[in-house]
């Protein structure tokens, strides 16, 4: 390594201390926008280091700038626009989005490696590793994997289980081709060899998140953004590049601490959810508490009345409330109450939403401030403090079922919305949630049922609130 | 084993510890612009991109050099770009104070909302 590449790396690991310093400021919704302009500046200083580098060897042909400044531009045209339109409820297929393309581009930067390198004087064996073959394998399943979740959560490809008749077979016999035809591109020099690593990791990208239901995105997402980052560190070591390596492992880490978190949140194993849906074979528990079990529906005025002599309201939002659309009345029915000296606060579960933390982001367009919004260990025990729970769109999550064994959610953390003075759950009907069972939260003496869109009973508790009140 | 290739693996593996030091410490809040910034970091593999073009001289080499650039010039441009907008939503207080929509009803903090309209 003579001194300019030595000094090009250098420049490397300083934009990679921009992504950790960047990454460490998002402790804190206070520092996190700095957070984010510390990443960018380091990214910018990666790509324009680049640049310099490409300049200063002069190997690039006027044809080879004209496909990259036409390709990063049009894709900076395309990045863009979808950053700027992008609906805050569909932020999870953008991000998923992303991860196709950043898979995609680490998977082509190991193909051309190879592709290039067999022509090369010294042939491609010397400089294919098994970074390159994972780098190829992981990047074309993220690829298309990403692309699935995005067009499931899209709704172009239904969000329930897609189960294809022996799919399991068919993804062991995809891998055995894969892993295959990789141990054999690496001893023999092979373009067949590598096309069928490519095709066989693509479509097992597509039979490994088909037959994920939607409740589950929260976890296929941060799997494969963990998966991305793992891409992009092959493709470092591939291009020996520090700068990818380290920026990779990050992603990596990233993606991995959520997958464990999410997967927690649900109680479930990975195993377990990449394998198959739920709703399947637990149907016998759900016998338990129907029969007997008493609901009371109330009305808004009745509804606004507790809310608005409350001292303490607990706002339960889930993904029902999100797909009505109804974040922005919940926050105008907060603000009502809070100018009633209402104490209002947000328990948010970690898999409220389609992708993690997403719960958060559509209160905070909604303009609910931060501090308002508790985890579910802040949250828990205020519970028993609050006088009402407002339960909007949440089901699962809030189920004491989950407390006892021998049901579908058994030993899934929950809010302890029972806990609360007294409970108003709006729902549209007593439908069941992605489990597929009773909530018993909805039978008990202190819930008061509210059956409406979500939408549309926001306004009335906010009409009625105001009325009371005289406001 | 070659002494680049051990240190890139050190490299790796230290990168990975203070990844998930640093990443363990983001709160739940904001796990989606966590996750939307970490898009954003890979997107690096723009430089990997870019490099193709050092000796990208056939047309099968050109033809992936623009998909490469393309892919990782969409994540890394719009990767930033939806983090800071996402950032930009999270405020300490509502933007306009809190008694505020008392004094003025309905359309104290007049957003262009359709669920504004319905009422």
């Amino acid at each position: 390594m003579n001194t300019f590449d030595t000094n090009i790396q250098l420049v490397y690991i300083l934009a990679a201390a921009c992504f950790v310093v960047g990454l460490h400021l998002m402790n804190s919704p206070a520092t996190a926008r700095r957070g984010n302009q510390v990443s960018t500046a380091g990214m910018i200083i990666a790509v324009v280091i680049t640049l310099v580098l490409l300049i200063h060897d002069g190997t690039v042909t006027a044809v080879g700038w004209t496909v990259l400044i036409i390709g990063a531009l049009l894709g900076s045209v395309v990045g863009l626009y979808s950053a700027r339109t992008v609906q805050m409820t569909a932020m999870p297929q953008l991000v998923s989005m992303f991860n196709a393309v950043g898979g995609g581009a680490a998977a082509l930067v190991a193909v051309y490696g190879y592709i290039h390198d067999e022509s090369a004087p010294g042939g491609v064996l010397g400089t294919t590793s098994v970074f390159t073959v994972l780098d190829v394998i992981i990047g074309s399943v993220t690829f298309t994997g990403s692309l699935i979740a995005a067009g499931k959560l899209q709704g172009i490809i239904t969000g329930s289980p897609v189960m294809i008749k022996g799919g399991r077979a068919i993804n062991v016999a995809l891998a055995v081709v894969a892993l295959g035809s990789a141990a054999f591109m690496l001893t023999t020099a092979s373009l067949p060899a590598l096309l069928l690593v490519v095709l066989a990791s693509l479509a097992f990208g597509v039979l490994m998140v088909l037959p994920i239901g939607g409740a589950d995105m929260p976890v296929v997402i941060s799997l494969l953004n963990a998966f991305t980052g793992t891409a992009v560190a092959m493709a470092g070591f591939v291009i020996q590049n520090w700068g990818l390596i380290i920026a990779g492992a990050l992603v990596g880490a990233s993606g991995g601490i959520l997958t464990k978190l999410m997967a927690d949140a649900m109680n479930r194993s990975l195993a377990n959810i990449i394998v198959g849906g739920f709703g399947t074979g637990d149907a016998l528990v759900a016998a338990a508490v129907t029969g007997d079990a008493q609901i009371r529906a109330i009305a808004a005025d009745d509804a606004a009345i507790q809310l608005a002599y409350a001292s303490k309201v607990i706002i339960v939002p889930g993904y029902g409330l999100a797909a009505a659309q109804a974040q922005h009345g919940v926050a105008e029915l907060a603000a009502v109450l809070e100018s009633q000296g209402v104490e209002v606060s947000y328990a948010i579960h970690p898999v409220a939403g389609r992708m993690p933390g997403h719960m958060n982001v559509l209160l905070a367009e909604a303009n609910v401030p931060y501090p308002q919004l508790k985890e579910m260990d802040e949250i828990n025990p205020e519970f028993g403090r609050a006088d009402v729970a407002l339960v909007i769109g949440a089901n699962d999550v809030t189920n004491p079922a989950a407390r006892r064994s021998g049901t579908a959610i058994s030993g899934m953390p929950i809010l302890d919305v029972d806990q609360a003075k007294s409970i108003i759950v709006v729902k549209r009907s007593m439908g069941h949630g992605y489990a597929g069972i009773d909530n018993e939260l909805y039978t008990n003496a202190k819930t008061s049922m509210y059956f409406a869109d979500a939408k549309k009973a926001v306004a009335d508790l906010t009409s009625s609130v105001k009325t009371l009140v005289g406001a | 084993m070659s002494t680049a290739l051990v240190t890139d693996l050190t490299i790796f593996v230290l990168a990975l510890l203070v990844g998930i030091e640093v990443i363990g410490k983001v709160p739940a809040t904001l796990h989606t612009p966590l996750m939307s910034a970490a898009n954003s970091i890979h997107g690096i593999v723009l430089v990997g991109a870019l490099l193709i073009g050092l000796t990208a001289h056939t047309t099968v080499g050109y033809i992936l050099a623009f998909v490469a650039a393309f892919f990782a010039a969409a994540n890394v441009v719009g990767g930033y770009v939806v983090t800071g907008r996402m950032l930009k939503m999270f405020r300490r207080k509502a933007q306009p104070p809190a008694p505020a929509p008392a004094q003025a009803p309905l359309n104290g903090q007049a957003q262009d909302r359709p669920h504004e309209v319905r009422r």
